[in-house]
């Protein structure tokens, strides 16, 4: 069990560690905790609610804006609306990193750049899979801790 | 995505703002097409004690206001949204609820905060939002409230918290010295919010009082350059009062259009305070500001003089004087017509604070009720004539136009049934009646409609408006083509479209068309400036025309005006509207029509002021996009105007008794 505890401290640390660059790029940032703020008896697994309505939004909104941008074509505009509301989302429960990327792609749309664009896309994928698989461990780890 | 609704302790109508535990207990409305973000507001919301319901729609959010009027406390909504521009909703609220907004977005460029600015907002958010920054959402409410019980009361004693009803006026004369107390109060109260949003660009100033003498000059100033011309630098220069910056001007002078717009749609109510003062545009302004509707029914003077007056202010015509009537006799017109303008307030006098927000249509209070249509009537009679001529004249500038519109809408209406009787109604198409403008293009449009309407029907303008006025309920629809403006469909004046044909004459109407036209110019100018726009506004203003549907005849254009402008410049925006012309005519037809439906909450402002002018509009064409731009001059400032004008309305609430209407509380108008 101490083993478990050490486990979910180690994680949750590390996203909040700055990876040593130039912008820090922490996975999560003071919004995400200001979330866990807002939990409490009421509802417990808010925070846990709220990422998992994230992602799916999200990978729904990836799957529109890959489409719109292998289109002929490209609608810009629609293009950053999706990606704006990723900005959104992302920045509201503090993934940093998904952020980044979203801000990333947004650019490369904006100056006329597809190819960039959809590159920026895949690393934005990357990024939002690799959150959701991270905090799914950590609360699993949670769970386990305290039940 | 399906809305979810937590109502769950819903409040009751009465007032949440004055409870024990405030501002625990607030009613939020948060609109956000974001599951992530709405999730999480209403979390933080739900943190700081509040009431939240939550709408990923802005179509059901509009509903739910709209079938609640007095439900809500504030609305925060989100800018981008798929289905209406945040800043239309905005808009839309502030004209039919007068409901503090609040806009957030993840865009934090400084242009798009000033568009909230500029449409009305009393804050704007950046994404992601912090707890703390909401803990504090309900100094918001409290200000409306204090603002808007100093307009009712014009005793300066506003509570905390204010408690909503609206206190009844004291002023029952129209005195120049009452309605420059209130007047002056009023802007004094606009004043300082208005200066407080715009220091946040320029520095900070001593604030300036603007007196009632200190505003003659500057409408005279307004006046003698012509309403399209006037720059600040140069009234300031007319004015040549030491100490004024050009700043003061510049700000007084956004204020003015919004008030100018919001009075055409509103002439009805302003129609009093026209009445008194002859003069030169500025007389009639500043009462209209005040007291005009008081003014207006009681004195039942010739408001066209007073109508004229402002529309002249307005559209910085010199002649205002024969148009101007319209303002008056629509006013009375709206509320002769009891059940169009009760409507809105659901017929309940008292409802100030609540019929205050429907009143913007122009500032035109809603509640004012029976006594205020009686007041109306009288005054409407009178002013029958006189209104729709005004407007008529009015053609100049958009601005005037929207006060034209205001204006003429009640004398529209009247005339319109009158002469409508004569089947020029018909012309409106319905889509006049469909006060509906959903998109807030409706709302355009239907004011195009009605505005159209009434320019064509030239023939009302003098008519036995009075009669006519008064009879004006939006019963008379049936003159005006059940345009089934499809106001809500479609944003853009696009579903003004049925009225197609019609708009088309409408703007011709109103341009030629007599007096009506001179409000109808306005429309039509506005509309082709700002097809948009125009919906927008209007359609808040049609909306509740739609409501109305039957009650508003074709008349109802007087909040079309309003709309109008305010969809117009909100149009422009949105770059939508290609048919303004339609818009005005929605917005008649909207009055008239109500049919619509959609517009419901709107509708009750709207009606009222629709009815009136929808029959203007009926009679006289609105010119529709063809319209000279000279109305539109001004456009764009209009629709800041409108929100600066709808902003500065909340105190205007319409007093039961009086049409007191603080010309420049333009709280309620989102623009």
């Amino acid at each position: 069990m101490a083993d478990l505890k050490e486990q979910v401290v180690a994680m949750r640390q590390s996203f909040f560690d700055e990876v040593p660059l130039s912008p820090p790029l922490e996975i999560l940032d003071n919004y995400f905790i200001q979330l866990e703020q807002l939990e409490n008896e009421d509802n417990p697994n808010f925070v846990e609610e709220v990422v998992s309505v994230f992602f799916s939004d999200s990978f729904n909104h990836l799957a529109i804006i890959e489409e719109e941008m292998n289109k002929s074509p490209v609608d810009y505009l629609k293009l950053d609306r999706y990606l704006h509301q990723l900005k959104g989302g992302s920045a509201s429960i503090g993934a940093n990193k998904v952020k980044i990327a979203v801000n990333r792609t947004r650019e490369d749309c904006k100056e006329g750049d597809m190819e960039g664009a959809r590159a920026s896309l895949q690393e934005l994928r990357m990024e939002i899979n690799s959150l959701k698989a991270k905090l799914e461990t950590y609360y699993e780890l949670v769970a386990q801790v305290d039940p | 995505m399906n809305l979810s609704n937590d109502k769950g302790s819903m409040s009751t109508a009465s007032s949440s703002v004055v409870s024990d535990q405030f501002p625990a207990g607030l009613r939020v409305l948060v609109v956000d097409d974001d599951p992530t973000c709405l999730r999480i507001l209403e979390k933080m919301l739900r943190t700081c004690l509040y009431e939240v319901t939550k709408c990923n729609r802005a179509e059901y959010a509009l509903n739910l206001l709209r079938k609640n009027r007095n439900g809500y406390d504030i609305v925060i909504s989100d800018v981008h949204m798929p289905d209406m521009d945040g800043f239309k909703l905005l808009e839309h609220v502030g004209l039919e609820m007068d409901l503090p907004v609040i806009m957030m977005s993840a865009d934090d460029s400084k242009h798009v905060v000033m568009k909230g600015v500029t449409h009305g907002a009393c804050d704007y958010l950046i994404k992601p939002v912090r707890i703390e920054a909401l803990k504090n959402i309900w100094q918001h409410v409290v200000r409306k409230r204090r603002n808007e019980l100093k307009d009712i009361e014009q005793s300066g004693s506003v509570e905390e918290g204010g408690d909503r009803q609206p206190k009844p006026s004291e002023e029952p004369d129209y005195s120049s010295s009452a309605n420059e107390g209130s007047w002056r109060k009023r802007r004094k109260d606009e004043e300082e919010e208005a200066e407080e949003r715009d220091d946040t660009s320029t520095l900070k100033k001593p604030r300036v009082v603007w007196s009632v003498e200190l505003h003659q000059q500057f409408v005279a100033a307004v006046n003698q350059l012509g309403i399209d011309k006037a720059v600040p630098k140069k009234i300031l220069e007319l004015m040549n009062v030491p100490g004024l910056t050009r700043e003061n001007v510049a700000s007084h002078l956004q204020k003015y259009r919004l008030y100018l717009r919001r009075l055409s749609g509103v002439s009805q109510h302003q129609g009093n305070s026209f009445m008194s003062p002859q003069e030169p545009p500025y007389g009639p302004l500043s009462s209209i500001n005040g007291i005009d509707l008081q003014t207006l029914a009681a004195t039942g003077q010739l408001p066209a003089q007073s109508l004229a007056t402002l529309q002249a202010a307005g559209l910085g015509r010199s002649s205002a004087k024969s148009g101007v009537p319209m303002p008056l006799v629509d006013q009375r017109n709206i509320f002769s017509f009891d059940n169009p303008k009760l409507r809105f307030g659901e017929g309940q006098p008292q409802h100030m604070s609540s019929g205050k927000q429907m009143n913007l249509l122009h500032g035109i209070p809603t509640t004012m009720e029976a006594k205020q249509l009686v007041n109306l009537h009288h005054s409407a009679q009178s002013l029958g004539g006189m209104n729709m001529q005004v407007s008529v004249h009015g053609a100049q500038s958009g601005q005037s136009n929207s006060l034209m519109m205001q204006m003429a809408q009640p004398q529209s209406r009247g005339q319109i049934i009158n002469e409508t009787a004569g089947g020029q109604v018909p012309r409106l198409p319905t889509s006049m009646g469909q006060p509906v403008l959903s998109n807030g293009i409706a709302g355009g449009v239907l004011t195009r409609n009605g505005v159209g309407e009434n320019g064509r029907g030239t023939g009302y303008n003098t008519v036995s408006q009075t009669s006519s006025m008064l009879n004006f309920p939006l019963n008379h629809t049936p003159e005006l083509p059940g345009n089934s403006f499809p106001l809500g469909t479609t944003p853009g004046i696009s579903t003004l479209t049925p009225k197609g044909p019609f708009q088309e004459d409408v703007n011709s109407d109103i341009k030629g068309s007599v007096e009506f036209m001179s409000s109808y110019d306005i429309f039509n100018d506005l509309q082709q400036h700002k097809p948009h726009s125009w919906e927008l506004q209007n359609v808040g203003l049609t909306f509740d025309a739609s409501q109305h549907s039957n009650s508003m005849p074709s008349g109802v254009d007087v909040t079309p005006s309003v709309l109008i402008n305010q969809g117009y410049s909100s149009s422009q925006r949105s770059g939508q509207n290609s048919n303004a012309p339609p818009i005005s005519k929605a917005m008649f037809s909207v009055g008239e029509a109500t049919e619509h439906g959609n517009s419901q909450n709107i509708g009750q402002h709207l009606n009222n002021l629709l009815v009136d002018n929808s029959m203007r509009v009926k009679t006289e064409r609105v010119p529709d996009t063809s319209c000279p731009p000279t109305l539109f001059s001004q456009h764009y400032s209009q629709g800041d105007l409108m929100s600066a004008l709808l902003k500065q309305q909340d105190g205007i609430d319409p007093a039961e008794n009086d049409f007191e209407f603080d010309g420049y509380s333009l709280d309620n108008i989102p623009v």
